[in-house]
């Protein structure tokens, strides 16, 4: 008699496993910085002061490095979004899931790649005093 | 021994079960907002991070002239709340998911609901009564 091993999960790997994944916790970490961003904006209901000593914080390099991977989660979750929409709603859309996880990775490294480094640009020149 | 009974799908006590069609237009709003979403955050991202300098020229006077132009003031409302409640719906879903106890599930989602609910009006009444003169 064949024995069977029980799995962990139902999920087995996979692009669709992982984009899922991604999904998840990027749209978590997106949530939590927008709690974070409506309560740094309401300072300017305090006063100009309080607002622009807060945003000072914002153009710090550690902070500049943390907009670079909200920008990034926020790409990710935007493409792989339409991707859903397209498997979903589109006939051949589940047919060509797994070229769309291919085509939404390559759009983010186009983007991330000079977005990265012009958002960094500012936070290079202050620690390094110029860019390459 | 008899064959235990297992009720039909259709069966009248099930069918007289609450029904609603809530998940299926809570997985539409998804969808719907997300689109809307897309254009929205990522033109709000791109104007804030890479045009002029980025968040380095942003501070107290940048904000008053941006909300001095109604087409702003709509952009970020309509941004903040969608964004609010396809962030909380999604929340829902994945509490939905993990939380297994009937009260863990309930308790946290009650903490999802008051604290989205206070960032939605937090951010309408800060967009609504912005003063550019204040200080």
């Amino acid at each position: 008699m064949a024995t069977t091993t029980p799995v962990g999960t139902l999920y087995r790997g996979g692009e669709g496993m992982w984009t899922w994944v991604l999904h998840r916790i990027t749209g978590v970490g997106v949530f939590f910085f927008l709690f974070v961003h409506v309560l740094d904006t309401a300072l300017v209901r305090v006063s100009p002061e309080a607002y622009d000593i807060v945003i000072a914080t914002y153009k710090t390099p550690i902070v500049a490095l943390l907009e670079v991977g909200l920008v990034g989660a926020v790409l990710f979750h935007a493409l792989n979004g339409l991707r859903v929409i397209a498997v979903d709603f589109w006939s051949k859309g589940p047919r060509f899931q797994r070229q769309m996880t291919w085509g939404i990775a390559a759009v983010w490294l186009v983007v991330m790649i000079p977005g990265a480094y012009y958002m960094l640009m500012h936070s290079i020149e202050a620690l390094f005093g110029s860019t390459p | 021994m008899s064959a235990p009974s297992i009720e039909t799908p259709r069966s009248l006590s099930r069918r007289n079960a609450q029904r609603s069609n809530f998940e299926l237009y809570s997985w539409l709003f998804m969808r719907i907002s997300g689109i809307v979403l897309v254009f929205l955050v990522l033109g709000h991202l791109f104007i804030m991070n890479f045009l002029d300098g980025g968040v380095q020229r942003i501070n107290f006077a940048f904000v008053a002239g941006r909300w001095a132009s109604p087409f702003w003031q709509v952009w970020d409302l309509t941004m903040l709340w969608l964004a609010m409640l396809h962030g909380t719906n999604g929340m829902r879903t994945i509490i939905n998911d993990y939380a297994e106890r009937d009260q863990t599930r309930f308790w946290l989602k009650m903490i999802l609901y008051v604290s989205s609910a206070f960032i939605i009006l937090l951010g309408t009444l800060v967009i609504f009564t912005f003063d550019p003169n204040l200080g």
